[in-house]
């Protein structure tokens, strides 16, 4: 393993992050203040406690995963896609490099931005919330396992897209209705009979019940699915693009 | 000295159909420098892509060092620098840091002296701190060559070096490249200025659609294929060349003031001494003379033209 290469891309993909720090941070307290001011102020208020979690903290696990997956897959795309556009990614190609350690640097750099948002975002919450977490190591492992995930994914997006157009598609069509439609803010119990049995195609339904699971020991599916479908996604995603880079598809003409 | 780079039988046909390099085979010397000319879509830039492992070749072995560029790909990358022919860099990154990512990127250690080393021999230390979108052209350049020579590489291939950049750093880049032969390095660019290939190249190769038509060491092929030029100025303008004349291949220039001809350099005869006997004869006045030779860029052309004759 070249982990002196590892280390450059990653360290040069966080120097972007860094260039924005400020930006990077104020954006989810923003929106995470945005959140509880609509959803749980405004609207939580008249909305019971669910499965005795009061409505502002039953959201919580939900705006935390939320960001992720969506910050996870926007920052890695962007971070494979603008190489290949302004056509850095040459140097990255002719490095004496395998698949895995350019993955580990640039979705590592990805993961790690997509950490510190959702981190941000649980510290915002405590202002308004009081939360407990129950299972801590499960929900760090969940954390850490669906920053990793979705930044796969948002690699092999941006490996996909030949322009912004595409860059934008897929996260906007697929990803957050899908993440939306998961179980963010709500129960799967709360649908009617036939929407909480197409709910449950839906995998990202499993990654928010698992971490709403971690907080307060309830979930829509149980933990063992939960765990079961982040680890096959998260294999599912690296063999992907393990056959990307062994058929240069996209990447090497 | 031994091979640094070796190709044998390296052919590529992208997906289209269109075929770019059609079995290439040569091999390239430790510390040689080598100027690959052709024009426009011969294949050159996909024949450094190969063997920098950025178009995987339908055929054939490159090996850089005695490794394999496929089977024992790192060994054989960490050995290669590679300027390319667009202007590709990170453009809020600053300069100090683009380089610094090309060395680790390249598996070598953090080096900082290594880094104002070459930052320096390209006259950018002063702008190590300046990010890649404040810089002219010229200078990110520059840059792209300081990317590629940040992990001390034993072969350097520079695709179109002097793209658009003005006289300065074109000298100042011969200079480099001058520097590096005599540390060892074995440099191999793509060119459209032939003045280029002939002022720093210690051999030539010529590509035209997708094959190797010529491969030659430069003095040896000017002078083979070199023709020289004799040009007679006369004192007064004549309307036709004298009858006494026409058995040599002579033209006469629109003005009627020069005389010109053509002969073959590597020719041994004493037919100017010849001709100038008979311009005597004719009864006319030189005022001056002057012999050229043909430039690369006059074989080049003669060289790309003759296959579609």
């Amino acid at each position: 393993m070249n982990f002196r290469s590892i280390r450059a891309i990653y360290i040069f993909e966080m120097s972007r992050f860094f260039r924005t720090l400020l930006q990077s941070f104020v954006s989810p307290v923003i929106s995470t203040c945005l959140y509880f001011v609509v959803f749980g102020a405004a609207i939580g208020g008249r909305i019971d406690a669910v499965d005795g979690v009061s409505y502002g903290a039953f959201i919580v696990p939900g705006l935390i995963m939320f960001s992720v997956m969506t910050q996870a897959v926007s920052n890695a795309s962007f971070g494979i896609y603008f190489p290949k556009f302004i056509g850095t990614i040459y140097e990255v190609l002719s490095a004496p490099v395998n698949f895995l350690e350019i993955v580990i640097g640039y979705v590592g750099a990805a993961a790690s931005k997509a950490l510190f948002i959702g981190l941000v975002i649980l510290a915002t919450s405590l202002f308004f919330v009081d939360i407990e977490i129950i299972h801590p190591f499960i929900m760090i492992f969940l954390l850490l396992v669906t920053c990793i995930s979705f930044s796969l994914l948002g690699f092999i997006l941006g490996i996909w897209a030949n322009n912004f157009e595409q860059l934008q598609l897929v996260p906007l069509l697929i990803i957050t209705p899908l993440v939306f439609l998961g179980g963010s803010f709500y129960s799967i119990s709360m649908l009617p009979k036939f929407w909480q049995v197409v709910s449950l195609f839906n995998p990202v339904v499993y990654l928010i019940s698992g971490f709403r699971w971690a907080f307060y020991n309830n979930s829509d599916v149980s933990i063992t699915a939960s765990l079961f479908a982040i680890i096959i996604f998260t294999v599912f995603c690296i063999f992907i693009i393990f056959l990307i880079f062994k058929t240069g598809w996209r990447l090497r003409p | 000295m031994t091979d640094m780079l070796s190709i044998t039988g390296l052919s590529k046909r992208y997906n289209d159909g269109q075929v770019a390099l059609e079995n290439v085979s040569f091999d390239v010397k430790e510390g040689e420098i080598l100027a690959l000319l052709g024009p426009n879509g011969a294949g050159k830039t996909t024949l450094i892509s190969a063997v920098c492992g950025l178009v995987v070749p339908t055929a054939g072995q490159v090996t850089v060092g005695g490794f394999d560029t496929r089977s024992n790909y790192r060994l054989a990358r960490s050995l290669i620098g590679l300027v390319p022919q667009e202007i590709a860099l990170e453009p809020f990154e600053k300069v100090i840091n683009t380089v610094r990512f090309s060395r680790g990127l390249f598996g070598k250690s953090p080096n900082d002296d290594q880094i104002e080393i070459v930052l320096r021999q390209l006259s950018l230390w002063d702008k190590k701190d300046s990010k890649i979108l404040q810089l002219s052209g010229g200078m990110k350049r520059r840059v792209l060559i300081a990317k590629a020579l940040a992990h001390e590489p034993r072969v350097l291939f520079l695709d179109e070096p002097s793209a658009g950049v003005d006289v300065e750093l074109r000298r100042d880049m011969w200079k480099l490249v001058s520097d590096l032969k005599s540390q060892g390095v074995t440099i191999i660019l793509t060119t459209h200025y032939i003045e280029e290939a002939e002022a720093i190249a210690d051999r030539v190769g010529v590509i035209s659609k997708g094959k190797l038509i010529l491969l030659e060491e430069k003095k040896a092929l000017m002078k083979r294929m070199g023709r020289k030029k004799v040009e007679i100025s006369l004192q007064s303008p004549i309307a036709v060349i004298p009858a006494k004349l026409q058995n040599f291949d002579l033209y006469l220039s629109d003005d009627g003031l020069t005389i010109n001809y053509l002969y073959d350099a590597k020719a041994s005869s004493n037919e100017i001494t010849k001709l100038l006997n008979e311009i005597s004869i004719s009864n006319l006045q030189i005022s001056d003379l002057k012999t050229s030779q043909s430039s690369l860029e006059e074989i080049f052309i003669s060289l790309i033209e003759e296959p579609s004759k």
